[in-house]
């Protein structure tokens, strides 16, 4: 934002005609008004302001980080303002209690929430203004409300009467603000539930866009940190007296999160970090290794865990059952690896403190910032720029790279930006965790009886100021999410989890706990449709016959694939649905093998059911997204650690669908007039399964280990002993 | 003092000959559109051309591009058949990998009006993308290089 924004909330804080809680949220302190009423413009609340351009503003508290969500929330507004949508323009909103969370109570983007979230709120913030620009012009015109009526940022009044929203905005605004609005019939909508193009798109494809990367002050210096090398490691000490010789290397200080080089840019930084030279204390993280890890899992998931959900008796199930299957499965921990390294500025002065970053996490960072300085929170400002790509990565409860930064910038005494290298994203840990699963499940009488399944891996959040509210009888639900809200019929669940406690940091990665559990459970329900000698769609059909919504999608997207149909020679087809973050989504994958034994995804066929929709284009935009991601970690991901060291560095040893891996996806939305639910992530769970179901199809290998290497298909093919 | 031309104007740059040009662009001449998003020429963030041709500039120094025309995104015309399509077709998310993405189909373009789904591939399968925008990349340049056979429009 830029001061002259600044200045103009803060002009509409002081203004006399303006009330209500919301604008005075948005006050920052140390900016004197300096606009006229006309400039202002009319900020009826936190969300949205009419200028006497003509523009309107709608303030966005959520962070765009490529899910449209500038668009889709903004598209909510101007749909009840009824304004002109060429006119409309998204400006991140600042640090306010008035951008919390409708539901989560902080300011967060993250679990695919914010079109649920926001809908009514915001709906509600548009119609106030609305209502509003009505009766400004009805008052003008000595009419009553009622016989006017608004159409694309204009109101219409008897005898042809008209007025532009800009032209009203002054008498608008000295109106009191409404306490009560009626909002549209969705049939009435002209804008919401069509597609629209982004509002981002212009800046992002001319390279305008400013990223937190992007970020410059004139006497900033760049910093790069040499971390410890292992996790938990503590610097015992360094030299940097070559570091200092480097042409642009200003200064090098240590801090609590590692070693900083400061310079007059990037380049000179990272040298400068080539010639650090630091002696550290393992301590025990350095014997991490993930063969190890993996062995006390394996050991952990045959005993019983804390119960995390039951219906009847499943060990007795099991064991009076005519046929019982029982598996394995594994996952291993994943990078988000958003393609903007992560990076921090912050310039901090004796008291205030100014942040500039792309953070999923508002309130979270601004609060471990303001610790950091020495500050109370109201000191720190931070200003939300565009994120090259978040996935929960920024959205971290400890505030790594925004606490880090702050570090730097106490030490140095002058404004930092602070950038991580691909290297340091990979080996920096707040990984997805690594899971084990144990899994059976009891047939008899031809249909599924019993179904057991025990999750071994570490919490992400235990040990986090959110434990106490989301950790409930020692289940963090983000570690069993997916596995048991299991939507079959069966008459006995048991699902039990144990909690591992390791050094590695994780963190939520797209789709949290579902990312690993549909994985799971979407495999294993193949190996008991096998067991029942079903087609697994007819098999999912038949336990989901109580469950409209899944399917729905899962008959959507069999549909689509045109299930059952001849597939090319050397083509097999698997199937999964899941539901998450309160949508549903069906995926169909159509896979072969190269002659080198690696999977190739030829086609997705993807049907969704996210209850109403705000931008349609947006939706299939984020099912191709979740599926690409879905499918990086279903081929390739993994981070394994040697000796504490993390093996992965760079997209060589840690490879992502490129383009030519690129499957040609087909998405169908399911119509729907149910409550909003998520988008964002809710593609990512499904893929996995679907393509390893696939593989199986096309083999009959069952592999139950991601990624799915051409090394693990090779052994797991019938007739091999391993 | 190095001499160094980009989009279309020479600037004297006080930066050592053995900086990559990515930093000598975003830290030098603030021209931010170019991205760094490995450091190793494998991502693709940081794809300038060099003389039409498409280049890493995270793994070229300033001393090796030396007289060579060096065009960024910000060069690229807004009217750019390549810019319009990326826009039609609605590619961007995050959009931190897009500028990259333009300037490498602009260069594939050039070499190629017509390219086929592999001669796609086989260009553009440097340039990641954590988004998963590749479906529409694809569209996009297909849309582009129809609309330049049509047009006979000779970009730069």
């Amino acid at each position: 934002m830029s001061d002259q924004q600044v200045s103009r909330r803060d002009f509409l804080k002081s203004s006399a005609t303006l009330t209500g809680a919301l604008v005075l949220a948005c006050y920052v302190p140390g900016l004197a008004p300096c606009c006229s009423a006309a400039e202002a413009g009319f900020a009826p609340n936190a969300f949205v302001r009419l200028s006497a351009d003509g523009s309107v503003t709608v303030i966005v508290g959520k962070s765009e980080m490529g899910q449209g969500t500038f668009t889709a929330l903004a598209m909510l507004v101007a749909e009840e303002l009824d304004c002109d949508w060429d006119r409309v323009r998204v400006e991140a909103a600042p640090v306010a209690p008035a951008y919390n969370h409708t539901t989560f109570g902080l300011q967060v983007t993250g679990g695919s929430s914010s079109v649920w979230s926001e809908w009514q709120r915001l709906s509600e913030a548009g119609a106030a203004a609305r209502q509003m620009l009505v009766l400004a012009a009805a008052q003008a015109w000595q009419v009553q409300p009622e016989q006017c009526r608004t159409e694309r940022g204009s109101v219409l009044g008897p005898a042809g009467r008209r007025s532009s929203y800009q032209d009203l905005v002054e008498r608008a605004a000295r109106l009191p603000v409404p306490t009560k609005v009626r909002l549209k019939d969705p049939r009435d909508y002209r804008l919401v539930g069509r597609p629209t193009h982004r509002l981002d798109s212009p800046a992002k494809v001319a390279g305008s866009a400013v990223f937190g990367i992007d970020v410059h002050t004139p006497g900033m210096l760049v910093a790069v940190l040499m971390r410890p090398p292992v996790f938990g490691a503590t610097l015992k000490d360094f030299q940097d007296s070559k570091a200092l010789q480097v042409p642009g290397v200003r200064r090098v200080v240590a801090v609590p999160a590692g070693i900083a080089v400061l310079a007059d840019g990037f380049w000179p930084a990272k040298l400068g970090r080539e010639r650090l030279q630091a002696t550290w204390d393992l301590g025990p993280g350095g014997a991490l290794s993930t063969p190890r890890m993996r062995e006390e899992y394996a050991g952990r998931a045959a005993t019983p865990g804390t119960v995390a959900a039951k219906r009847g008796t499943a060990g007795a199930a099991l064991a009076r059952a005519e046929k019982v299957l029982r598996a394995e499965y594994e996952v291993p921990y994943l990078a988000h690896a958003p393609m903007e390294p992560l990076n921090c500025f912050v310039d901090l002065k004796a008291d205030h403190c100014h942040i500039r970053t792309g953070s999923q996490f508002q309130t979270v960072d601004r609060d471990a910032a303001a610790k950091a300085a020495g500050l109370r929170p109201e000191q720190v400002t931070l200003e939300t720029t565009f994120l090259g790509g978040g996935f929960g990565r920024r959205a971290n409860p400890a505030s790594d790279f925004v606490v880090e930064a702050v570090q730097v910038a106490k030490a140095a005494g002058q404004p930092v930006k602070v950038i991580w290298t691909r290297e340091d994203d990979l080996k920096g840990g707040y990984y997805r965790p690594m899971w084990y699963d144990r899994i059976s499940a009891g047939i008899s009488g031809g249909r599924l009886t019993s179904w057991q399944h025990t999750i071994v891996g570490q919490s992400i959040i235990a040990g986090t100021s959110f434990e106490a509210a989301l950790v409930k009888d020692g289940i963090d639900d983000t570690s069993v999410e997916g596995a048991a809200d299991l939507p079959y019929a069966v008459d006995h669940l048991l699902v039990d989890l144990h909690t591992m406690k390791n050094p590695v940091p994780t963190l939520w990665w797209r789709s949290v706990g579902h990312s690993h559990t549909a994985f799971v459970v979407e495999s294993f329900l193949d190996e008991v449709a096998a067991a029942l000698g079903k087609d697994p769609l007819i098999c999912r059909r038949e336990l989901l016959k109580n469950k409209p919504r899944h399917l729905g999608v899962l008959n959507a997207a069999a549909r689509l694939a045109d299930w059952g149909s001849p597939l090319p020679a050397g083509h097999g087809r698997g199937i999964a649905v899941h539901a998450s973050f309160k949508s549903y989504v069906a995926q169909v994958a159509e896979v072969s093998l190269d002659p080198a034994g690696a999977l190739r995804v030829h086609r997705v066929f993807c049907a969704v059911d996210c209850g109403s929709v705000v931008n349609p284009d947006t939706i299939r935009a984020q099912m191709e997204s979740g599926i690409v991601f879905g499918l990086s970690a279903a081929l390739y991901g993994a981070i394994t650690l040697k000796d504490g060291r993390v093996e992965q560095t760079n997209f060589d040893s840690y490879p992502v669908v490129r383009l030519d891996a690129m499957p040609k996806v087909e998405v169908e939305i399911v119509k729907s007039t149910e409550k909003p639910g998520g988008i964002g992530e809710t593609a990512v769970p499904p893929i996995a399964p679907a393509v390893a179901n696939a593989l199986c199809a096309l083999t009959g290998a069952r592999v139950r280990a991601l990624p799915l290497t051409p090394e693990r298909i090779a052994a797991a093919r019938p007739g091999r002993t391993t | 003092m190095t001499s160094l031309k980009v989009n279309g104007e020479t600037y004297q740059v006080a930066a050592t000959p053995d900086m990559p040009l990515l930093w000598v662009l975003r830290d030098h001449l603030k021209l931010t559109g170019t991205k760094f998003g490995c450091g190793e020429g494998l991502c693709g963030a940081c794809t300038v051309l060099i003389d039409g041709a498409a280049e890493r500039s995270c793994s070229i120094t300033l001393a090796e591009v030396g007289e060579r025309q060096v065009t960024t995104i910000e060069g690229i015309p807004a009217n750019h058949p390549v810019k319009q399509a990326w826009l039609a077709e609605e590619v961007s998310q995050c959009g931190y990998c897009q500028p990259g993405q333009v300037v490498a189909a602009v260069a594939l373009l050039k070499q190629n009006r017509l390219p086929s789904d592999e001669q796609i591939n086989q260009a553009m399968s440097g340039n990641l993308c954590r988004c998963g925008t590749y479906q529409r990349i694809r569209k996009a340049i297909h849309a582009a290089s129809s609309k330049m056979a049509k047009g006979g429009i000779i970009h730069e």
